[in-house]
């Protein structure tokens, strides 16, 4: 193999793939990145790399001199992608090693037997397009809930729900939930299907997406539990997670004893400047009382903080407590200059969603539950 | 000479009885379990008897000094000890006594001073400042406290008198059995320095083997070692603490009630096990028992851990820190089994597993996230009506269906 490309193509392809690769894989052939340019006149690379629960697959321009195919550590090769300096790179095979030369640079690696590399998993057909920038802010706003916890495999994903030209995401950690709806342009107007998928692979795929055009996700039938997502010659398909999401439309209240609208960026300050004193997991308590929200954190010997910001209540007055972070994740998501809460009781999840302006109707497009603090006593 | 005289070491005189700075107390009950079995067993006394039980893989809870003169010890394998002294008399463990037994000795101590700090069933700490005016001098307490302990509950004790807990403890074993000894504080260097690096807090065998690479035998050897060699060989936390102990000084005060730092329990199999399934009942089991103690103690914990012990007695333990803490059966089992499941043990022969809970705070005072998914009358409702249900009509009369006779369940020993 001889081939030649920019050094900015390569550094965001090889980051693109690499991106996937696992930092312990089972076996060291799963950490490393393929490379391949068939046959002369394609004038194409395409660098792969596969776990065996996602892969990741990018064409980039280059002149190819001789086709061939290499494989070699993703790790390494990410790392030298992103140090070459500003000129053409060249990748030539020779005796079993690949060397990557670039401006006086030169490095040689070893490379791995291509023969026992995985074979990809094809990519599904498109079920329908969006926007790169719509689809990466939905994925972010909702992934941000998802678990973490691997003991709870069901909510370390988020739940797709497609229904005609309608998608909703949705995530939840048990403490808080997100959903997101939006629109899309499927291939068949009638297609109406479920998926979960790991939360991670999703966050991190939809933002490098995030400039493309067009993203495509293909939906594989027949319980094949892969998902591809696709955009700008590039390809991931991740293996979906197995199990029943909680059942989370019912946890959406269909009604209020109070709400508020306050500014958001007031709101975050405060919030972040009283949780200062309020140590991990310790609660946020709110009091909403006419025109302000009274902010406080920390008990008895300890550091505490008060703070008070401006806010219109409608309805009763309520006392409630959070963990800040998830407040703060909440309130970050919504991005919206003025943030409307809902709530039901101090034991109850309240609502958070956002608005363009005073007075103008909450986006419900965007929801953010969130389970209170229980104080003791 | 009665006895428990007998092990006194030859020639001993002690190092005076100047108690004037020595306020702490360290009793220690004189071969517990087997003093209080021999109480109602008087027949047995002068006889090495072993209290211990759980068929072949049990260990030895307690031994009298007859049976220890024959190299038995306190968590020694029962099959080992049978070995050892095959001429030995072995008694099952009588549950439920050990505990009354401690409670009145316990008693004996809260009504010389409230501050009492208990280690275990069987020993105690004690500050008797605040008592000197009205019952005596500290060895005039403890002469009276042996003497109660002797006189209620049928049992011997042993005691150290001293300005500081660590040298007290020392005092009390050196003393055993049956023994009292005073280290006045001007002989504290003098009763420290040939002691061997393994009688100070903190040195357990790591720690002894590689004080003794560095070629330190004795305390004495410690307290003449720079400082400074001492945190290069052990870290700058231990270093310290030995030459601060070396020296005799130790400022931790006796503490009543020492709040749990933990709470776990562990279970031995009678044979080694390899079926997941037998495993993931035994941590059920242990997760439920946890679970209620937890409860009992108004605790809530957020770091779950398990420990593995293995057929060749390697050990390990994995733990998870979970956001919230709870005192759920449910949710500790899900963490254990999660953690059982993730070390992906391919029918690896065990010898034991524990389950325990750290990270403990006070459930009264512990604010608490609540979930989507917890109903009202959720799993820490049953697990409360289940408890009041043991308490009354014993621990088996309910039990999560997993648990129920007729598995065929191979039985550990707690």
């Amino acid at each position: 193999m001889k081939v030649r490309l920019e050094r900015d193509v390569m550094a965001d392809a090889v980051a693109w793939v690499a991106r996937t690769l696992p930092s312990r894989p089972s076996q060291p052939i799963l950490a490393a990145i393929l490379i391949e340019s068939s046959d002369t006149g394609t004038d194409e690379v395409v660098l792969s790399g596969f776990d065996k629960e996602t892969s990741a697959q990018v064409h980039v321009a280059a002149d190819v001199s001789e086709p061939g195919r290499v494989l070699v550590s993703g790790r390494l090769l990410a790392e030298i992608a992103r140090a070459l300096p500003a000129q053409p790179v060249e990748l030539i095979l020779h005796d079993r090693q690949l060397a990557v030369r670039c401006g006086r640079a030169s490095f040689t690696l070893p490379t791995f037997n291509v023969e026992d590399y995985p074979r990809l998993p094809d990519m599904p057909d498109s079920s329908g397009t969006i926007p790169g920038a719509i689809f990466a802010e939905a994925v972010a706003q909702v992934a941000l809930a998802a678990g973490r916890d691997d003991t709870l495999p069901v909510l370390t994903g988020v739940r797709l729900e497609v229904a005609g030209d309608s998608i909703t995401l949705a995530a939840t950690d048990r403490y808080r939930l997100a959903v997101r709806e939006f629109n899309w342009s499927p291939q068949h107007p009638g297609i109406d299907t479920q998926a979960l998928i790991p939360a991670r692979v999703l966050a991190d795929t939809a933002k490098a997406l995030a400039g493309a055009d067009e993203v495509h996700l293909a939906l594989a039938q027949g319980g094949e539990g892969l998902l591809g997502i696709s955009g700008h010659g590039r390809r991931t398909t991740t293996r979906l997670l197995d199990g029943e999401f909680p059942k989370y439309r019912s946890l959406l209240p269909t009604e209020s004893v109070s709400t508020a609208t306050l500014s958001t960026a007031d709101l975050v300050e405060a919030v972040k400047r009283v949780a200062l004193v309020a140590e991990r997991n310790s609660p946020l308590r709110l009091s909403f009382n006419g025109g302000e929200v009274n902010l406080s954190a920390g008990t008895g010997d300890e550091a505490r903080a008060d703070e008070a910001v401006e806010c219109t209540l409608d309805g009763e007055s309520i006392d409630i407590a959070f963990n800040p972070q998830y407040l703060i994740d909440g309130l970050g998501a919504i991005d919206s200059p003025i943030t409307h809460m809902s709530f039901t009781a101090s034991s109850r999840p309240a609502v958070v969603t956002g608005m363009t302006e005073p007075g103008a109707l909450s986006q419900t497009q965007y929801r953010y539950l969130l389970m209170p603090i229980r104080l003791a006593g | 000479m009665s006895r428990s005289q007998v092990r006194r070491p030859a020639g001993f005189v002690g190092f005076g009885d100047d108690d004037s700075s020595c306020p702490i107390l360290h009793v220690d009950m004189d071969a517990f379990y087997a003093s209080v079995e021999l109480r109602t067993r008087p027949e047995l006394i002068g006889q090495p008897v072993i209290v211990g039980g759980g068929g072949g893989r049990g260990v030895v809870l307690s031994a009298t000094y007859e049976a220890r003169a024959l190299g038995i010890h306190s968590a020694m394998p029962i099959a080992r000890a049978h070995r050892l002294a095959p001429q030995a008399i072995f008694i099952e463990p009588t549950h439920g006594l050990y505990s009354e037994v401690s409670a009145g000795v316990m008693e004996i101590f809260e009504s010389i001073t409230p501050i009492v700090e208990p280690l275990s069933l069987d020993e105690a700490f004690l500050d008797v400042s605040g008592a000197l005016r009205r019952l005596g001098t500290p060895t005039s307490i403890a002469h009276l406290i042996r003497a109660r302990v002797v006189a209620e509950q049928g049992i011997t004790c042993s005691v150290g008198v001293a300005s500081t807990k660590f040298v007290a403890k020392l005092a009390s074993t050196r003393s055993k059995p049956d023994g009292l000894l005073v280290i006045p504080i001007d002989k504290v260097l003098a009763f420290l320095h040939p002691l061997p690096v393994g009688a100070l807090w903190g040195v357990g065998e790591r720690t002894e083997e590689s004080l003794h690479r560095l070629g330190l035998r004795t305390v004495g050897d410690i307290a003449h070692t720079p400082l400074d060699t001492m945190k290069r060989a052990l870290g700058e936390a231990a270093g310290v603490q030995l030459h601060e102990l070396s020296w005799g000084r130790d400022n931790r005060s006796v503490t009543p009630h020492q709040p749990d730092k933990s709470i776990g329990n562990e279970s031995t199999f009678n044979q080694d096990v390899d079926d997941p399934e037998v495993i993931l009942r035994h941590l059920m089991r242990l997760s439920d028992q946890v679970a209620g103690r937890m409860r009992n103690a108004g605790h809530v914990g957020r770091t779950i851990s398990i420990k593995i012990r293995f057929a060749d007695f390697s050990t390990i333990t994995r733990s998870r820190t979970m956001q919230v803490p709870t005192d759920t059966a449910k949710e500790i089992f899900d963490v254990a089994r999660g953690l059982y499941e993730a070390l992906g043990l391919q029918r690896v022969r065990i010898r034991l597993v524990g389950v325990r809970m750290e990270g403990l705070e006070d459930a009264s005072e512990a604010p608490h996230q609540m979930t989507f998914d917890e109903p009202a009358h959720g799993h820490r409702d049953a697990e409360v009506a289940i408890d009041a249900l043991r308490s009354r009509f014993g621990a088996t009369a309910v039990q999560p269906g997993r648990l129920t006779p007729g598995k065929t369940e191979q039985k550990g020993q707690e």
